[in-house]
């Protein structure tokens, strides 16, 4: 099995985020940086795969600024055998430029299975792996909660609104993964100081223009303050009131 | 100003709200702009055709029916090489689609066999002379993107619950369309759909959520939740990550930054705490309502109306009390 997983570094999401002065930036310093959560899911499909396959490899590719070998090398420190840093300085939001880089590095690396997040916490657009699959020509499963692979197909779950898919799929193919698959595991010392001697190669990239362009950033409409109404079954009624004359939802 | 593609997402052979959501979005578009007609892709098996003029209701002009038994159930390859298709022929600068699991798997994949940018979960679109314009939440909803398309076409989904819906009728001309593509041989297959209990809606469509937290302490007290779910009648169950991972509901019923992002017009959290993460998912609900009993609980800071008590006290008596105040109203 030859698996190539490809991660973004995000800010970490229970920190303050602040608008640079220019307004079409977040401020970035002091900021604390980790690995997409979805991206830790499919690094460990990944190592699960390969385990259980008894061999392969397991690719670990991010696209961005110097400082995303650091998430390359947590990865590492998981169990994945390699990194490829796509040097950028910086990833514009549309998913058309990320996709087409990764794209150009994947093909020809007869990867069997090629895993993205289901959608960057950042950005959250959710479209890198759907494009990706498009521009190497391979099938796509996108919110891949659970998944079974044998003899060169696989299965797999996807979870709707209140329902559940099943879809199968020949391989190689492109795969997004959603929560629920499994939960990533934590580097061992071991594993964090075998990560410091694997290969991680390091390509400039030249990224396509965005179509995608900034106009301004701004902070979201604030919540009125939360109110209390009451304690117990005795603040019912007084609730249902409130929804129905000043909500208007009942 | 040109005409706009939307597309019309469809499970077990209904229109789904989302569906009819991006319609209205795309109408709203169109006559901000000046003028122009809104086209409805309506893609299904044989029979889908009998919903097509509901989506005149909506705004549509035209409705494009595609019916063939390869769409029976979501066929991923099929219907994006159809709908893109569409897009490119005929000229439209704009195709709109619905931020539904189903439509954040699809659009991106029309995109990319367009070659164009794309852009999910948007909660206002509007169009101007050179570019398409979006609002979009960024990093779980700290922070709100405005962000310009340029070039075309452009595809952006909906937030489902971003678009209000409204009637503005009018009698769409129906137009017959084959698939591009055998949708027999496509290499993505979808073998199976399971629909929760119907007993309620689902996430994606329902104007109330009724959600559960820990607070509940097991799976069997759900039931108050899904009772109060039923009790407003047009209410979907959602749950956190506490829940979903302790497995007491499924993975699709949770709601926040790894989870479903909801804008329901009542989200009742119930024993939840008020995470984070969980607050990412649905601080964009219109009204929110919070039962738990520490009054400190972070919850309360989002609440448009708390309660301090034991779920297991105040919920039969919400339950009781909606069913009547329902029953009073009709
Ligand atoms: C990377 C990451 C992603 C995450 N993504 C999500 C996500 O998408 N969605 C999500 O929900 N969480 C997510 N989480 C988890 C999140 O941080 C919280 O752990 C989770 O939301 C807590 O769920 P809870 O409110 O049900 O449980 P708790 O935090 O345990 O809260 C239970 C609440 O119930 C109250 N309570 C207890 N008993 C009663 C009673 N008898 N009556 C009334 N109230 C009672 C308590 O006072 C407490 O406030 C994520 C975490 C991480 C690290
Ligand atoms: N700069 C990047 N480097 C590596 N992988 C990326 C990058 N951007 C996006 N991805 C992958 O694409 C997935 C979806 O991202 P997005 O489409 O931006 O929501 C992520 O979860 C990653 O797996």
């Amino acid at each position: 099995m030859k698996i190539a997983v490809c991660i973004k570094r995000v800010p970490v999401m229970d920190q303050r985020l602040a608008i640079a002065a220019d307004g079409i930036a977040i401020v970035e310093s002091g900021l604390k940086f980790d690995v997409n959560d979805f991206d830790l899911w499919a690094v460990e499909a990944g190592l699960q795969l390969k385990e259980k396959a008894g061999q392969g490899e397991v690719v670990v590719i991010s696209l961005g600024p110097d400082a995303v070998q650091e998430q390359i090398r947590k990865a590492l420190s998981m169990g994945a055998d390699r990194g490829i840093h796509l040097q950028a300085a910086a990833v514009p939001p549309d998913a058309r430029v990320a996709a087409r880089a990764l794209a150009d590095e994947l093909k020809g690396g007869a990867y069997d299975l090629i895993l993205f997040g289901r959608i960057a916490v950042d950005v959250s657009n959710g479209a890198t792996g759907a494009i990706v699959a498009h521009l190497l020509g391979l099938p796509c499963v996108t919110a891949v909660s659970k998944l079974e692979i044998t003899g060169g197909r696989g299965r797999a779950r996807r979870e709707l609104e209140g329902a559940q898919e099943t879809v199968e799929f020949p391989l190689p193919a492109v795969l997004t993964i959603d929560e629920g698959l499994n939960r990533e595991r934590l580097p061992s010392l071991k594993g964090i100081m075998a990560a410091k001697k694997k290969p991680l190669d390091v390509k400039p990239t030249t990224l396509t223009e965005s179509r995608v362009v900034v106009r301004r950033l701004q902070m979201p409409p604030e919540r009125s303050a939360g109110r209390i109404i009451g304690e117990g079954a005795a603040a019912v009624p007084e609730l249902v009131r409130l929804l129905q004359t000043e909500a208007k939802v009942l | 100003m040109p005409n706009l593609l939307a597309f019309v997402e469809t499970r077990a052979g209904a229109i789904r709200k989302a569906g009819l959501e991006a319609v209205t979005a795309a109408r709203g578009c169109v006559d901000a702009a000046g003028g122009g007609e809104v086209h409805a892709l309506l893609v299904g098996a044989p029979g889908i055709a009998a919903r097509a003029e509901s989506l005149g209701e909506h705004g549509a002009d035209v409705v494009i029916v595609v019916e063939h038994a390869g769409f029976e159930r979501y066929n991923p390859e099929a219907t994006a090489a159809l709908a893109a298709e569409r897009i490119g022929s005929g000229g439209y600068p704009l195709g709109v689609f619905s931020s539904t699991a189903q439509g954040r798997d699809l659009a991106p994949r029309v995109a990319a066999a367009l070659d164009a940018a794309i852009v999910t979960d948007a909660t206002t679109l509007t169009i101007e002379q050179d570019a398409v314009v979006v609002t979009h939440p960024i990093d779980t909803g700290k922070l709100i993107a405005i962000w310009a398309i340029r070039g075309t076409p452009a595809i952006v989904a909906m937030r489902p619950g971003a678009v209000l819906l409204a009637p503005q009728p009018r009698t769409a001309r129906i137009e017959r369309a084959q698939p591009v593509s055998d949708p027999a041989s496509a290499r993505v297959v979808t073998t199976e759909l399971t629909v929760g209990d119907s007993a309620t809606m689902d996430l994606g469509d329902a104007p109330v959520i009724v959600s559960g937290g820990r607070g509940l302490k097991s799976a069997e007290n759900f039931r108050l939740v899904e009772d109060l779910a039923a009790a407003f009648g047009n209410a979907a169950v959602g749950a956190t990550r506490a829940v979903t991972d302790d497995g007491w509901r499924p993975h699709s019923d949770q709601i926040g930054q790894t989870g479903r992002l909801v804008s329901p017009d009542l989200y009742v959290a119930v024993g939840i705490s008020g995470a984070i993460q969980h607050l990412a998912g649905m601080r964009t609900s219109k009204t929110i309502v919070a039962i738990n009993k520490d009054r400190e609980a972070p919850i309360f800071k989002v609440a448009d109306y708390g309660i301090v008590g034991d779920v297991f006290e105040v919920m039969p008596a919400l339950i009781a009390a909606v069913r009547a105040a329902r029953a009073a109203s009709t």
